[in-house]
């Protein structure tokens, strides 16, 4: 582990995916509008959609 | 088509700006504090008008003012504070051109003629449908336009946002990746744009209905939409006001983050999970189940709360850790004894972290909760909890801002300097106060947005304890005094920049914001100082948190059994 | 600094120091009791939201309620002309909002236990309980049934909190609580 850590900044040592992730804004946009649209929105109209109408 | 590529660089940063980005950024910070001033004055209105023994408007007038307040100041204010802060941090940060000067400006005048539209829908009278506009209740066609068009000039500044940082990349102004700060506007914008499309979902078939085109919206979906919108807006602020204090950090102290990664992971967990907390709002309505009650409450098991959380302490952490490389080493707590506690721009940031965390924090992760939400909801905790939010976090953390930004970016001196010393103390604790009685006076069940609790037209009424009465008058009062907090930021800011004299040398060194110096020399915090102070007083709000949650929790368990 | 990119090009693997490692690991035990408290409550808690909730038509909604009114009707409250409803114990009761009134008053024996049905004729409003501080969202075209138990008897005031229009503060109903 030693190692690792001095070479990091090494400019030959591929960059972590989290960082990768973390460094694309466009990326970040996505699973930032998907997360609350699937979760929230889309769950939150389905079990609107789902309640009984009074008998 | 030419391609602007004037700079300046500034004389006490060092920074490279962009000229247009420069008045774009002034242009829109001014236009927010502006609203701020408006929204306040309704807000002075409506606290009055809340206090029983004053009771200052007429409920007509009454409705139609905290209409206007609310959205002046929740909508308004912060989103054009915010767009400023998202050029400062693209184009500034980076040393970038601004992408698309145009679209920026285009940006610029939809929100402020959809900004003029809806207040003057609002002030016409037929329109006091409050911020949320619940259907079926209706108003006229241009108040939901004004909001549309609102909403609009701000998702362009955020593509304008977007397009700098890919330009800034590609140009290669900077190396690696983006400052902490820029990172967070990042997540704030992200968010925005979540929050603009969920209130065009919602916003344009509600236009519609109100000019006659659409015969019905239903109640529930219109709430479930509307939220995404109205609370993910109050999430910009966090996200933007935490870059905000992460800025000042490093501009009072020459801090850096005690870790990039947990920061930065931080950060990604908002953007994951803190919008799904639209949630709160839907706590007791008819037909969601507690699944997703309980999931999107949470944020998912309150990951966002976690993010919170770790920026309690790493921001105050970074200032410790720098103080102390400074040499204030001495106990727990001389690095923040030693603090520069005359300088605005540092007591409006630390009011901000504290209030913003012991009761903003709790409060709305207690209220959160989906069975504690039935003793709380529509109660005037709610708006207790929000002012603790929006107004003593956001609100006077971009004040603090301000006090270093304007004076820079102006290149002039600040007007009412003794008067700054003592602003932030006044805003915020008058603020923090109208939380804290607004807050109790909601335990005794007192209601929001209500002319009158003493129920003098009613058939029948109720009363309510003398307390409940009391905290509404020291409601009143507490906001008086963070409303002359107020009158001396807007008076100093709007002074500074008409009036302020020109910044000359000697006068920098007495600028109520030093230079920024960096201090830590290393990255990874394993290294550099640890920070037992901030550690110590982290622990204080935990087991604050956990009392009070605790507390909640019995005070549920003593009402009527529902199932 | 904050304001500048990071130093070095990976810190995605930079060492944390102990105490900040420590204190997320205690942020996320915390935030786990919180998240764990929701469905512990429903199990062992007495104070849960039914999901129970219908589609129904505010004329649907306010015949109902009229008919139950009539039925179980012992009084009148005062000389407001609202009627006094006193139903039997376990039984279904409806109460009703509209601009600007909850309507009919309800009489309910202490320590029995109701079906409350809440649904609006017009408007938005918020059912909110009085001293028990008990708030629910009513909406038009939807009716949400409710399971309730009045644990102690005395008169209890239905305060409107949800913003209604300008008669909104004047809206106030009533539920009596008996030991008998």
């Amino acid at each position: 582990m030693e190692e690792t850590q001095a070479n990091s900044g090494g400019a030959d040592e591929p960059i972590p995916f989290m960082q990768q992730l973390m460094d694309n804004p466009f990326l970040l946009l996505f699973i930032g509008v998907t997360m609350p649209t699937v979760f929230y929105i889309l769950w939150g109209i389905m079990e609107i959609t789902a309640i009984p109408i009074a008998n | 088509m030419t391609i602007n590529r004037d700079f300046r660089t500034c004389p006490d940063t060092g920074f490279k700006i962009h000229l247009p980005a420069d008045k774009l950024i002034k242009w829109n910070a001014v236009s927010g504090v502006v609203f701020l001033m408006i929204g306040g004055l309704f807000g002075i209105a409506v606290a009055l008008t809340r206090w029983p023994a004053v009771h200052l408007l007429p409920a007509d007038w009454f409705y139609l003012a905290l209409t206007a307040h609310g959205l002046d100041v929740l909508l308004v204010w912060l989103i054009f504070f915010e767009v400023a802060i998202l050029y400062f941090a693209s184009s500034v940060l980076l040393g970038s051109r601004l992408a698309s000067p145009k679209a920026a400006w285009a940006g610029y005048w939809l929100m402020l003629i959809g900004a003029v539209m809806t207040n003057i829908a609002v002030l016409r009278g037929d329109s006091s449908v409050m911020f949320t506009s619940y259907v079926p209740m209706k108003a006229a066609p241009d108040f939901y336009l004004g909001i549309i068009l609102f909403a609009v000039g701000a998702l362009l500044a955020c593509f304008v946002f977007f397009g700098t940082l890919v330009i800034a990349k590609q140009e290669k102004t900077y190396e690696g990746s983006v400052p902490l700060v820029t990172f967070g506007a990042t997540v704030a914008a992200v968010i925005a744009v979540f929050t603009i499309a969920a209130g065009a979902i919602i916003l344009v078939p509600t236009l519609l209905w109100s000019v006659g085109y659409i015969s019905h919206i239903d109640t529930l979906m219109y709430k479930v939409v509307w939220w995404g919108m109205g609370h993910s807006s109050q999430q910009i602020n966090v996200a933007a006001h935490i870059a905000v204090w992460y800025a000042l950090a490093a501009i009072l102290f020459g801090a850096k983050p005690l870790s990039e990664k947990v920061s930065r992971t931080a950060f990604l967990l908002y953007i994951l999970f803190l919008q799904l907390a639209s949630a709160h709002h839907l706590l007791v309505e008819p037909g969601l189940s507690s699944e997703y009650k309980i999931f999107n409450t949470s944020y998912a098991i309150y990951l966002a709360v976690l993010a919170s959380m770790i920026h309690g302490l790493t921001v105050p952490g970074s200032v410790e850790a720098a103080q102390r490389k400074k040499g204030f080493n001495k106990g727990l707590f001389e690095w923040l004894r030693k603090a520069p506690w005359g300088n605005p721009a540092f007591s409006g940031f630390a009011l901000s972290v504290v209030m913003f965390g012991f009761l903003g924090g709790i409060s709305g992760v207690m209220m959160g909760t989906e069975q504690l939400n039935i003793i709380i909801h529509n109660t005037i905790y709610v708006p207790g909890h929000f002012h603790a939010t929006v107004v003593t976090g956001t609100t006077l953390a971009f004040m603090a801002l301000a006090y270093w930004l304007v004076p820079t970016l102006w290149q002039k001196e600040l007007v009412l300097p003794g008067l700054a010393k003592w602003q932030p103390y006044l805003f915020g604790i008058g603020m923090g106060l109208v939380s804290v009685f607004m807050m109790g006076a909601g335990t005794l069940g007192v209601p929001r947005r209500h002319w009158d609790i003493n129920f003098a037209d009613a058939v029948m009424g109720y009363d309510f304890p003398g307390a409940a009465h009391l905290m509404m008058g020291l409601n009143g009062m507490a906001a008086l005094m963070g409303a002359l907090g107020g009158a001396i930021f807007i008076l100093n800011m709007v002074g500074t920049i008409l009036w302020g004299k020109p910044k000359t040398k000697a006068a920098e060194e007495e600028a109520p914001a030093p230079a920024p110096e960096p201090v830590v020399a290393t990255y990874g915090n394993a290294g550099t100082m640890a920070v037992p102070g901030t550690f110590t007083l982290a622990m204080v709000f935990l087991v604050s948190f956990v009392l009070y949650y605790f507390v909640n929790w019995k005070y549920l368990a003593g009402v009527w059994p529902l199932s | 600094m904050s304001i500048f990119p990071p130093e070095q090009r990976i810190w995605w693997k930079e060492p944390i120091e102990r105490s900040e490692i420590l204190w997320v690991v205690i942020a996320l035990v915390w935030c786990l009791i919180l998240f764990f408290m929701m469905p512990y409550w429903h199990i062992v808690g007495e104070q849960n939201l039914t999901n129970e909730a219908y589609r129904i038509k505010p004329e649907a909604f306010a015949k109902r309620t009229e008919a139950f009114a009539e039925k179980y009707k012992v009084r009148e409250e005062g000389d407001t002309g609202i009627p006094v409803v006193r139903p039997p114990a376990g039984s279904d009761i409806y109460m009703l909002g509209r601009l600007w009134e909850w309507w009919p008053v309800l009489e309910l024996q202490k320590d029995k236990t109701y079906r409350l049905h809440l649904s609006s004729l017009d408007w938005q409003h918020g059912f909110s309980l009085l001293p028990e501080n008990i708030n629910i969202q009513v909406h038009p075209d939807y009716e949400m049934v409710i399971t309730i138990k009045p644990n102690r008897s005395g008169e209890y005031s239905v305060v409107c909190n949800e913003f209604c229009g300008i008669g909104h503060h004047t809206m106030v109903g009533k539920i009596y609580v008996v030991d008998k």
